[in-house]
């Protein structure tokens, strides 16, 4: 078992017929994923990575029975692709696009919660389970299989860190992109309460960074409603006040977002957080090892 | 982006949010002439994106033009908390009664925006929300049904306004929902919103924020962005597409991911060193884009060595080791550079590094050991 992507996901892309989404689409269906179709407005009939291209969401959900879609559409009508997957009845849309309106997310939130759709990003790099599905940009070939479920709001750091699992002789049971906009579909709290039911998941790190407070609430949830132990990091210790870090969602508002204050709250509810991605990766392979 | 006082007043104005009539000025004569044309009391604002202007002097009241003239040479040029004034806002002088404070923010816990309304105005929110909480009402609104009366009504007697302002109270109220969904605001605050003696309602200062990722639907508002104000590398980092932020140390930063960035400034500073920017290239490999960002870093005079860490996924290292020698070659680059590459073929990058070879390049396997080194060279260099 994994979660978010499995050996039940069959994905379709939207934006199949532009650069980055061939190509993911692509790497996606080689690594195992089933890729059953593509969508692209006005190329319905064509072929891309090998799939049927439709011209709308609801077309390829009835022909080919999609229920997850993965969206490589320009940031101005992301928000729109969404929503059409989740009209159309798909149940988990992972976004990769970076650069939505942050109000259009916050539409698009209110409109997919209360219908339970998992929204993984925007400004993800999606879902992996090693060894059985892979949606978005994570490489594959960093990430071994295994028992430590890893979510981020980070790409690259989420990375290194699986590597030094790896390398550490440790892998991954799922490997899961919230995303690094200030809204996002899935909290850190959603991706817990997965792991925590998973049975395949016996250890999470959880890589968080500054902005927001999805980390304090994930703290509360760990020390209250979790079994599986959790190790942390915190990125942005560096970052000054009221500057953008990269992601749209990493800003210090005030004096609230900090690395300091999330570190606090982790450790407060009795999670260990790691000062580097090497200390963290040591840090869930010394928890591992006492399972 | 934020905005500054009078741009946030210019949105207010054209959302019909009552304000004072003003002028902006860029020299005391601009004052002078400002205040001739207002031909009233006015006050002189200094126009900067942070707070506590007042208790620097940034803000001063002017009976005359020529009084106007003479605190607006006095003002121009202040510093304020970092920020000097190049710009001022002249404006005919209100006689207050009450301070109120109200503003929306874009929560993004709650996912919805947030409406704060209270009659104690002209001070910190903070403050309110910590000693008298009962005096600030506070709800928030579901994005898909948008602003309703209601809504309006549980802010005003939640926050006790007399009576006979509701209406008024209430009309700016749904204005500036208005202002801020249209505009994509991630703040719209007005504080003081200030009741004059005759019993009138209006926005004495404006703090403002919109999104950058929705500028492009506001071209106006992205327009108001003052390139002046920013530091000389922000600025070039602007004009060129790099995502750069401006720290004080010594060490030059760069590396494929903001969260991989901001990552590596800790662990150089947990090592000793302090970062002088965070620099993230993204999945950029292509020599043009790494020759870009070290034009942009290297321009902060202050760096004496730089870290470049990169994180090989999709991105393969033998590609970035490639780009970072042209980088090398076509900059003419003597400080200490440490490289880091690890990830997909980060042996065939490490030894494309190695084999040319080039006097002032460390290549490092780890990052704590890149960050230990870079942090000896900067030291040697200094």
């Amino acid at each position: 078992m994994a979660i978010v992507v499995t050996a039940e996901t069959r994905l379709v892309v939207q934006g199949i017929t532009g650069r980055e989404g061939s190509f993911h689409a692509s790497r996606n269906r080689d690594y195992g994923t089933t890729l059953v179709a593509g969508v692209t407005p006005g190329k319905g009939g064509q072929e891309a990575a090998g799939a049927p291209v439709y011209d709308t969401v609801a077309e390829a959900v009835r022909e080919r029975g999609a229920n997850t879609a993965m969206v490589f559409v320009p940031p101005r009508f992301a928000a729109d692709a969404i929503l059409e997957s989740a009209e159309a009845g798909v149940e988990t849309i992972v976004c990769i696009t970076e650069g939505i309106p942050a109000h259009d997310m916050l539409r698009v939130y209110n409109h997919v919660r209360p219908r339970g759709i998992t929204l993984l990003g925007p400004n993800c790099p999606g879902a992996l389970s090693p060894g059985v599905a892979n949606v978005g940009i994570i490489p594959a070939q960093v990430f071994a299989p295994g028992r430590i479920g890893l979510v981020s709001r980070s790409g690259t750091l989420t990375y290194q860190i699986g590597k030094e699992l790896a390398d550490a002789g440790l892998g991954n049971s799922s490997i899961v992109g919230i995303g690094g906009d200030p809204v996002v579909g899935q909290s850190f709290i959603d991706v817990l309460a997965r792991f925590e039911a998973d049975p395949e998941t016996d250890l999470v790190v959880m890589v968080g960074e500054i902005g927001g407070s999805d980390e304090e609430q994930a703290a509360d949830y760990i020390a209250e409603h979790m079994s599986t132990p959790v190790v942390a990091y915190i990125a942005g210790f560096q970052a000054p006040p009221g500057k953008t870090m990269g992601h749209a969602g990493a800003i210090i508002s005030g004096s609230s977002g900090t690395a300091q204050a999330k570190k606090e709250a982790l450790e407060a509810r009795g999670v260990r957080v790691g000062a580097s991605p090497t200390e963290t990766a040591r840090l869930a392979a010394e928890a591992f090892a006492r399972l | 982006m934020d905005l500054y006082e009078y741009q946030g007043k210019q949105l207010f104005a054209r959302f019909g949010i009552p304000v004072s009539e003003g002028v902006v000025a860029d020299t005391p004569a601009e004052a002078r002439r400002a205040a001739e044309q207002i031909g009233a009391m006015v006050t002189v604002k200094a126009q900067v994106l942070v707070g506590g202007r007042g208790k620097a002097g940034g803000i001063k009241l002017a009976e005359t033009p020529e009084e106007a003239e003479r605190h607006a040479a006095a003002i121009l040029g202040m510093d304020i908390r970092g920020h000097t004034v190049r710009r001022l806002w002249i404006e005919r002088s209100s006689d207050i009664a009450s301070e109120y404070y109200f503003s929306i923010t874009f929560d993004r816990s709650a996912k919805r925006p947030l409406l704060m309304l209270t009659t104690q105005g002209g001070v910190e929110i903070e403050q309110v929300a910590a000693e008298t909480p009962e005096l600030l009402a506070r709800l928030h609104v579901d994005p898909l049904i948008g602003l309703q009366p209601f809504h309006a009504r549980q802010l005003l007697f939640g926050a006790g306004l007399p009576a006979e302002q509701h209406a008024q109270a209430a009309d700016i109220i749904a204005r500036a929902y208005e202002a801020f969904v249209e505009t994509d605001a991630m703040l719209v605050e007005i504080n003081p919103l200030i009741v004059t003696p005759d019993g009138e309602l209006r926005a004495l200062d404006s703090k403002y924020t919109v999104d950058d990722n929705a500028l492009f639907r506001h071209p106006d508002i992205a327009e108001m962005r003052d390139l002046e104000s920013l530091d000389p590398q922000e600025r070039m980092a602007r004009e060129r597409g790099v995502t750069y932020v401006k720290l004080d140390g010594t060490i030059g930063i760069l590396g494929n991911g903001a969260g991989l960035v901001m990552s590596t400034l800790d662990v150089v500073a947990q090592a000793g060193g302090s970062p002088a920017n965070f620099l993230d290239v993204g999945g950029g490999a292509q020599a043009d884009e790494i020759v870009s960002a070290m034009e942009v870093l290297l321009s902060d005079s202050k760096v004496e060595a730089v870290l470049f860490n990169v994180f090989g996924g999709i991105t393969r290292c033998d590609e970035v080791a490639r780009g970072v020698l042209t980088a090398l070659d076509r900059l003419d680059v003597s400080i200490p550079i440490v490289v880091r590459l690890d990830g997909t073929n980060d042996v065939e990058g490490r030894k494309i590094l190695a084999d040319a070879a080039p006097a002032n390049l460390v290549v490092a396997e780890t990052m704590l050991g890149a960050a230990r080194q870079v942090v000896e060279l900067a030291r040697a260099a200094a």
